[in-house]
């Protein structure tokens, strides 16, 4: 009943690139979450204020606004900074990255406030264990804050790469080769759009679904030392 | 920068803004409604009843809402049934393709959200309600509904405002909201700064207008739970 026409290993491929944009906008957005918690818990007012002000705008603001603000945006920055240095060419920006950091950016702001969360969580009297102990400021992070504030942090990650790894369905508006356009491809030529995006709504509840049991693992993992009451 | 594009083109943002709370408020009503029964279905219906809902719940937040939108637009005509049905000039507008996407993508985002707060019941209370001779339809209505609206209340009002931000999804299918006045003004000026951040003004303001609304709301939802000021013990004595 279910026939692709030939289309299947175009999905499949864009099934790939889907995958490829979440991991890398997850890459950057765990970098962004970690320095805008520390920033937002450090005592620099400034660094507060930028962080503060970073998480407030990004959620106020639509991913897709956000997305054709980078790509139509960056595109013209780039082309007006390209004379500048000397080259005269047209500079094309690459949808990728287009994508990639935008989604990076934005789930940088909700990582934000997990990891924020996360390292309050970890017990006060242990730090000060560090710094008595004579560790330095980094050292009590990676030691002690890191590895007790992956268990906090583990339920919020979790969700925010379910959001992201949906939000990644995007970067085919501004015409990445992703599997919804892939999809809206082959739709086009075998008249099929139920059919094809059906597949991929499927491909995506498979996405989800293994992170879902992969994600409940690491927290059984993480609190292997935690006594349950 | 060059402002004067935008202000000479604001009657488009307007036409936006008009349709993107046509759409959020709409889709968020038709969402609760649907959700509501669905949310107590599933707590308390019977097994057979629940499957459907949880199938239900489970595809649509696995799911990205564009993909949802599109299966719902582009998708349903594929099928002669729904071509030759009483139903069709319907589902052939985008706009109501969008509308019947947003609601059911919201209805199951509450229903999940309604369905936690239902089952977070203190028992004493339905106990006491038990105790108190009430029937179960009473008791929803009564005791399990009220106190589940208030524990529900700060993860609805993110729903609200991720609805919000998903309803800039419709621009995808050539409606004109706020997303789609920028779009608009970018191809015809070529302006994207000017075009996007007009638009994201437009939706900073209605996200912190939703926060204030729903801050008021919550001071008034949880009035019972703050701690009381001398004066008003001085002048209500219990």
């Amino acid at each position: 009943m279910l026939s692709l026409h030939g289309y299947g290993p175009s999905i499949f491929e864009g099934t790939l690139l889907t995958l490829e944009v979440s991991l890398a906008s997850l890459l950057i957005a765990m970098l962004l979450g970690i320095s805008g918690a520390l920033a937002k818990l450090s005592g620099a007012r400034s660094l507060r204020l930028v962080a503060t002000f970073y998480t407030t705008i990004i959620r106020g603001i639509p991913d897709l606004v956000l997305m054709l603000l980078v790509f139509y945006g960056g595109q013209m920055l780039i082309n007006q900074l390209g004379p500048l240095l000397g080259y005269d060419g047209y500079i094309d920006i690459n949808p990728f990255i287009a994508g990639v950091l935008t989604i990076g950016f934005i789930f940088g702001a909700y990582m934000t406030e997990t990891f924020r969360g996360a390292i309050l969580a970890v017990n006060k009297g242990q730090l000060e264990a560090g710094t008595a102990y004579g560790m330095s400021g980094f050292m009590v992070f990676r030691r002690i804050t890191l590895p007790q504030m992956v268990r906090h942090a583990l339920p919020g990650f979790g969700n925010n790469w379910l959001v992201l790894v949906k939000t990644t369905a995007l970067v085919s508006i501004i015409g990445l080769n992703d599997m919804v356009r892939k999809a809206g491809l082959a739709a086009g030529a075998t008249r099929k759009p139920f059919t094809f995006y059906l597949v991929v709504a499927v491909n995506y509840l498979l996405i989800t679904t293994i992170s879902i049991y992969i994600l409940k693992y690491l927290e059984r993992r993480y609190s292997v030392g935690v006594r349950e009451f | 920068m060059d402002l004067s594009i935008i202000i000479e083109n604001l009657p488009i943002y307007f036409t936006g803004l008009k349709n993107t709370i046509i759409l959020v408020s709409i889709s968020l009503v038709l969402g609760l409604a649907l959700a509501v029964p669905l949310a107590i279905l599933r707590n308390y219906g019977n097994p057979l009843v629940q499957l459907p809902i949880r199938a239900f719940v489970y595809f649509f937040r696995g799911t990205p809402l564009l993909v949802q939108m599109f299966l719902i637009y582009y998708g349903f005509g594929q099928f002669d049934l729904i071509k030759e049905s009483l139903f069709w000039p319907f589902f052939r507008e985008a706009y109501f393709c969008a509308l019947f996407t947003f609601t059911l993508n919201t209805a199951a985002y509450t229903t999940e959200i309604l369905r936690g707060a239902i089952k977070a019941t203190p028992h004493g209370e339905i106990e006491a309600a038990m105790a108190a001779g009430m029937s179960r339809l009473l008791m929803v209505r009564r005791l399990i509904l009220p106190s589940a609206f208030r524990r529900a209340l700060p993860a609805y009002s993110n729903e609200i405002i991720f609805m919000l931000h998903g309803s800039s999804l419709a621009s995808v299918i050539t409606i004109v909201d706020i997303t789609g006045a920028a779009r608009i003004i970018n191809s015809r000026f070529y302006s994207p700064y000017e075009a996007f951040l007009t638009a994201a003004v437009f939706y900073m303001a209605i996200t912190f207008l939703i926060v204030f609304l729903v801050k008021k709301l919550e001071v008034r939802w949880f009035a019972h739970l703050q701690p009381q000021s001398t004066k008003a013990a001085i002048e209500t004595p219990p």
